[in-house]
């Protein structure tokens, strides 16, 4: 461990506290920092996948879809109480990604992007014909989840420290999970299979609670974007999603999850910037990506490292 | 269920199968070979239709412009090989995923700035606008018939080219092991680019083939990829043969299940939820279809490489 893993996100993390104090005060601004922390816990529970079990998922945005439908229903049957909606967002994720993750895990490779693209697919069209929450229109909530009946959420600053607390939680449990023995078979199961097996070890069972870890954590982070946009899509589960989570995780480096935290902070700011600048702005966010993927090897983490 | 419906049913899920078929025979010979996984090769049939669409406007004739359409498709492949893709063949799947994934972000919104948000139109060939009549009381658009028999066409042609000649010998052997067929002292990295090219090709043709019964519009390519990419894993990654029997089972499912599924929900459930659940099992149904295929053959139907 050096500097860089612990002092980095902290900066990073007292900078996000500060920023509301510090001339990022109004609506828009908060907004869209609520969407990159999103983003962020989003981009890191992938990073366990990703960097740590050498899982390439292409299908992670379902995670966060599932988390923000699980608001939905509630929402729609007026169970608004943060300790409904949380256990019961991020229980959906864990056992969606548990029914899914048990036929996915035991491919791998080429097979295993397919098959979870193909399971994100299944609930993009699932979303997209409930009916009753809106099919592919969306939904609009009532309201934003409540605290002990309490519409605390509502302000935006109390939403902005909530995310926020919810991000580092998010990191230090990725952080602690991969220093430890699990993250450390679930590593070296990536680096060599076969060893690991001499040495006695299944991987399965590891993978597959990686899998259902990182799911968990992707469905809160759909639980909060459900109540940052008080309105949920079935764009949210769509596969560009996935890709887009995907290219955050990269962007930052696969060497630990503050390189997740940094490459979603950075897609969000520049996807937002460049949206200004032009309506196509993809016309330049998409070389930039391809740019990114061919020079960029160690991610932005790496970048900082070397300096 | 009527049995004159559901054979026009079985007629547009061969159709819609012939269709995925000629996309997905490129991606699967492209990963095949090079291990590349290319997730633009969707927008290679989007661009075909734009081709095909534009150029059938220029040239006042529709045959005029899937003829120049070809071509054009085949150079925009080759382009992109040039420009982007070949830079990351060395590179793990993720790289390619990502590198591909931007290929897709910068041609959807080109074809936006281009063209506009708005579907284009491609008017129906004069000769195949009407219909034929299959038997009583059925009258079948001789377009459709004709997509089902240029696509069977185009199979064959590809069947004996891969199966019967020197070219395809060579593609074969690559896709079952490429260092080898290397060090025979084959430049593999030309027989990509010509594979590539020709994919490339196939998924134009599909794309102008399909320009006028469907809408052309950006993105059109991306769920037409998801399904190529299921068809050529239920196929077997590299194996043309698997990829067109996929195929068919891919739009036969696809197409009838649609139609069908809310029916026979119907049996079990009220109207309403029976049209709701039913199109949600409708779209889940070819996903089913290829976890079960592949829980019980992992490398798909006919796997190439052992």
């Amino acid at each position: 461990m050096t500097w860089r893993d612990a002092a980095l996100p902290a900066g990073v993390f007292a900078a996000l506290a500060l920023a509301p104090f510090l001339g990022f005060g109004q609506s828009h601004s908060l907004t869209l920092l609520a969407r990159a922390m999103i983003f962020a816990m989003a981009a890191i529970s992938l990073m366990l996948l990703v960097g740590g079990a050498g899982l390439v998922s292409l299908g992670h945005a379902a995670m966060m879809g599932v988390g923000a439908y699980a608001v939905v229903v509630l929402d729609h049957a007026r169970i608004t109480e943060a300790w409904a909606v949380l256990p019961a967002g991020v229980g959906a994720t864990a056992l969606f990604a548990l029914a899914t993750g048990a036929i996915a895990i035991r491919t791998s490779g080429v097979h295993f992007i397919m098959i979870t693209l193909a399971f994100g697919q299944m609930a993009f069209f699932t979303a997209s014909s409930l009916a009753l929450f809106g099919g592919d229109d969306g939904y609009t909530l009532y309201g934003r989840t409540e605290i002990f009946g309490a519409r605390l959420l509502e302000d935006r600053l109390a939403f902005h420290f909530a995310c926020l607390f919810c991000l580092v939680a998010a990191w230090a449990l990725v952080r602690a999970l991969l220093a430890s023995r699990f993250g450390r078979v679930l590593r070296a199961a990536r680096e060599n299979e076969t060893r690991v097996r001499a040495l006695g070890l299944e991987p399965y069972p590891y993978r597959l609670a990686a899998y259902v870890i990182a799911g968990a954590i992707g469905g809160l982070a759909g639980v909060l974007l459900a109540n940052a946009t008080e309105f949920v899509a079935p764009a949210y589960l769509a596969w560009q999603r996935s890709g887009d989570l995907l290219f955050m995780v990269i962007l930052g480096g696969l060497a630990g999850p503050h390189g997740a935290l940094l490459g979603a902070l950075a897609f969000v700011l520049v996807e937002e910037w460049l949206a200004t600048l032009t309506e196509h702005w993809r016309l330049i966010f998409g070389p930039l990506l391809i740019l990114c993927v061919l020079f960029l090897r160690g991610g932005i983490a790496g970048l900082l490292g070397r300096g | 269920m009527t049995a004159t419906l559901l054979l026009v049913q079985v007629l547009n899920g061969l159709q819609f199968g012939i269709l995925l078929f000629l996309v997905a025979a490129g991606l699967t010979l492209v990963f095949g070979v090079m291990d590349f996984i290319n997730l633009a090769h969707g927008v290679q049939y989007m661009i075909g239709a734009y081709l095909g669409a534009t150029l059938a406007a220029l040239t006042g004739s529709f045959w005029f412009g899937l003829l120049l359409a070809l071509p054009a498709a085949l150079v925009f492949g080759l382009l992109l090989e040039v420009l982007v893709f070949r830079h990351f063949y060395e590179r793990d799947h993720l790289s390619q995923v990502l590198a591909t994934f931007g290929v897709i972000l910068v041609l959807n919104q080109g074809v936006k700035a281009v063209f506009g948000a708005a579907p284009m139109q491609m008017p129906l060939p004069e000769a195949l606008s009407g219909g034929v009549r299959i038997m009583e009381g059925l009258l079948y658009p001789s377009y459709r018939l004709a997509i089902l028999a240029a696509g069977l066409v185009t199979a064959g042609l590809l069947w004996f080219l891969v199966e019967r000649t020197k070219l395809g010998m060579l593609v074969r052997a690559g896709a079952s092991n490429a260092p080898m067929l290397s060090a025979l002292g084959v430049d593999v990295r030309r027989l990509f680019m010509m594979v590539f090219g020709f994919g490339a090709m196939l998924a134009g043709f599909a794309g102008a083939m399909a320009a006028p019964i469907l809408s052309v519009e950006p993105g059109m390519g991306d769920n037409l990829l998801i399904l190529a990419f299921v068809v050529i894993v239920i196929g077997g990654i590299g194996s043309i043969r698997g990829a067109f029997l996929a195929a068919l089972i891919v739009g036969l499912v696809e197409t009838i299940g649609r139609s069908m599924m809310p029916d026979l929900m119907r049996l079990f459930l009220d109207p309403s939820a029976a049209r709701q659940t039913g199109a949600a099992l409708a779209s889940m149904l070819i996903y089913i279809v290829m976890a079960a295929i592949l829980a019980f053959r992992p490398a798909g139907l006919f796997p190439v490489r052992t």
